[in-house]
């Protein structure tokens, strides 16, 4: 099957330089092999297909897909869990894509992770203390009696209490197990913080307890983060600027504000309409956009557009023959990868299937 | 006659810490064709009380009291037979995880077709073929007749949850339970989901009893609410009335605890603390949410508030010693969103 080439893209935003965390076209490939002593490849699954942004010293950068989208893979590249395949990804004007482990070393101190899944994330046979100051022991940042003294203060900080230090993870519910977690990550004074889905699996009330706390800790500590999540309800609370992603690739990014009130890929329309409102009468008024079918296979991806086949708007011999590239729409600083952006938001059903061409600014775009 | 009226259910675990008194004095009702939705954070009891009705509790390890009355029957006083009968036909269930209530090991076809033939003597097994294969295009999978020959692991996680809606309905049930139905699901199939459970119960015209902790979820479908916590119900209504003028203040954390895509607020209001356990002598004497609650008064401490009629709606219930006009002042607090900055 012929694979539409990843086309080389032109970074659709302007980095200043003073950027944080910059990852540029980054691509993450899982190979498919047959055969037991011969192993040869038959394809790969493409998690991640050039995926370019930059991340502000400070700000929030929400990351919003469906499962299987790629953003895990994508969070898991940049913090070097995972190699790219192709791309670079630029940490404090650094390019730490090719530092082998022992330069990789004291970077990993300034960038940290929170995992989804408070229960699988903490070790279940070390002591809480343990856990948390490990990442400090890493390091070599103090004596023992410092290193206590510095976890008791985080477990405070997280709103634990200090003497949980000598206890286990399956004494705590998922919330504290959480708040383990994000101690943990903070330890060693990190610039960026990566969360991965970090309250998908927590209740409500306790899910605005993790939230309440990341942002505090954010507006005391200075930190960056990078929110990875699937519900946009929690993306759009946290974010300062949203990236969505489908099928491996970003399909639009935007300012908060941009995205949510005036969205323009088809996708992040259909998404933001699927979002059940808890409010009865409006949640009925309003009129829903509803896809159809499931993300397709990252193995096999469809050609030239990835949304065409559920898209609403799709127009057949242009859609699925022509790569939409990730350029300019709307207001500064919006990108978007569509040709037949919506015009407005909200919209109605029948406006929805109506597409009209991208207005200039959009089509001229791998011009500049 | 309402089709189904839950009166005084209560189901204890004997476990090895103790007594657990999971469900613990809930009522409630369904009408024919309408939806009533259960919310409540984990270990809130609303899943044990479904199993309960259904008679899916381990019967060594649990006792339950009370009556579920399905059209005019006891549900809990049913002999083990005559419960067969009814589940999977007049009542059906549709679970959490798509990915574990299908046998993994049959065709999603042969698993169709065993709910059939085995509530339906007079049906033979082509008749029932081909309405696996109709409840298939009715819940939307293409290409159903193919499809049926195919094993779950072959269906996405939205198209398995589909499959277990096309095998609860096949019987044309006349309530249908669903317990978190599209907790596992993306936001776009959920919506799919969702949808398709509303078209089928204007079809089918079933009763629905969805559990879900997603007060989102339960504003779209329901038509009547039952907020529970620590065992008990703590607030139920018409959802209408119970969204524009919640009346516990468990009910204003949970929906002040929910970021919006309609409203702007720096901070969510947070229910401090955990759910308490639920083991008999450790559940909070008085009101049980009043450890976590921001308006407790020494009366909660001491005296669990009775389950009462609201002023003004006599539809809507809560069991909370504030005064009415301070429940109204925070709940209006709680839509213009200033709630958060007090908690």
């Amino acid at each position: 099957m012929a694979q539409v080439a990843v086309q080389p893209q032109e970074q659709p935003f302007e980095t200043t330089g003073d950027e944080l965390l910059v990852v540029d076209n980054v691509t993450k490939y899982f190979p498919i092999t047959r055969g037991i002593i011969f192993q040869k490849q038959i394809g790969a699954v493409k998690a991640v297909d050039g995926v370019s942004f930059a991340v502000r010293e400070g700000e929030t950068l929400g990351v919003v897909g469906e499962s299987g989208c790629g953003k895990s893979t994508m969070a898991r590249c940049v913090m070097r869990l995972l190699e790219p395949t192709s791309g670079r990804i630029v940490f404090r004007n650094r390019d730490i894509t090719k530092l082998s482990r022992a330069q990789m070393r004291p970077i990993r101190r300034e960038m940290m992770m929170v995992f989804q899944d408070p229960y699988a994330s903490l070790n279940a046979r070390k002591r809480v203390g343990f856990i948390v100051a490990e990442a400090l022991e890493v390091h070599k940042l103090g004596t023992p009696q410092e290193v206590k003294r510095r976890v008791q203060e985080l477990l405070e900080v997280v709103g634990l209490n200090p003497e949980h230090y000598n206890r286990f993870p399956h004494e705590f519910s998922g919330g504290q197990r959480q708040r383990i977690g994000v101690a943990r990550a903070l330890a060693v004074n990190p610039k960026l913080i990566v969360c991965d889905e970090p309250v998908s699996a927590l209740d409500v009330s306790v899910q605005a307890q993790i939230l309440n706390l990341l942002k505090d800790l954010q507006r005391d500590f200075g930190l960056t983060y990078v929110f990875i999540a699937h519900d946009l309800n929690v993306v759009r609370h946290i974010s300062d600027r949203v990236m969505v992603m489908y099928l491996g690739k970003a399909v639009e990014l935007a300012t908060r504000d941009q995205l949510y009130i005036e969205p323009k890929h088809p996708y992040t329309g259909a998404l933001l309409s699927a979002v059940p409102i808890p409010d009865p009468e409006l949640g009925r008024a309003r009129k829903q956009v509803v896809l159809e079918g499931d993300v397709p296979s990252p193995i096999n991806p469809p050609s030239a557009c990835r949304f065409h086949p559920r898209c609403p708007r799709f127009v057949q011999g242009h859609c699925d023959v022509e790569e939409p590239l990730l350029g300019p729409i709307g207001a500064r600083g919006h990108v978007g990868a569509c040709h037949y952006p919506l015009e407005r938001w909200p919209i109605s059903d029948e406006d929805f299937r109506r597409p009209k061409p991208a207005p200039a600014v959009a089509a001229a775009e791998p011009a500049d | 006659m309402a089709l189904l009226e839950v009166n005084d259910l209560r189901t204890q675990f004997k476990t090895d810490d103790g007594v657990v008194l999971a469900v613990d004095g809930v009522s409630f009702s369904v009408e024919k064709g309408q939806t009533l939705g259960i919310v409540g954070e984990s270990g809130s009891g609303k899943s044990v009380t479904c199993l309960t009705i259904m008679g899916l509790n381990n019967r060594r390890t649990s006792h339950s009291t009370g009556e579920a009355r399905f059209k005019d029957e006891n549900l809990l006083k049913m002999s083990p037979k005559r419960l067969r009968e009814v589940r999977g036909n007049e009542i059906s269930m549709i679970f959490q995880d798509p990915m574990t209530s299908l046998n993994p090991v049959h065709t999603v076809g042969r698993q169709l077709v065993e709910a059939v033939l085995l509530h339906n003597d007079d049906v033979t097994k082509s008749q029932a073929k081909a309405r696996s294969v109709e409840l298939l295009k009715a819940v939307g999978i293409p290409r159903a007749e193919r499809r049926t020959e195919d094993y779950p692991h072959q269906f996405s996680g939205g198209m398995r949850q589909r499959v277990m809606i096309a095998m609860a309905l096949i019987n044309n049930p006349d309530l249908l339970i669903a317990d978190e139905p599209t907790t596992a699901l993306d936001v776009t199939t959920q919506a799919q989901i969702l949808n398709l459970m509303h078209k089928l119960q204007q079809d089918f015209g079933s009763a629905i009893l969805m559990i879900t902790h997603d007060l989102g979820v339960v504003a779209e479908i329901a038509d009547d609410v039952v907020v529970m916590y620590a065992a008990r119900v703590q607030e139920q209504g018409k959802v209408e009335n119970l969204f524009q003028r919640p009346q516990h203040p468990y009910t204003w954390g949970l929906l002040g605890s929910l970021p919006r895509l309609d409203q702007n607020v720096e901070r969510l209001v947070q229910i401090p603390g955990q759910p308490p356990s639920l083991l008999d002598g450790r559940i909070p004497p008085g009101c049980r949410f009043h450890p976590r609650c921001a308006y407790v008064m020494d009366v909660c401490k001491r005296v669990e508030p009775k389950l009462e009629p609201t002023q003004g709606d006599d539809q809507h219930f809560n069991r909370c010693h504030l005064d009415q006009d301070v429940k109204d002042r925070e709940a209006a607090k709680l839509a213009s969103g200033a709630l958060a900055e007090a908690s």
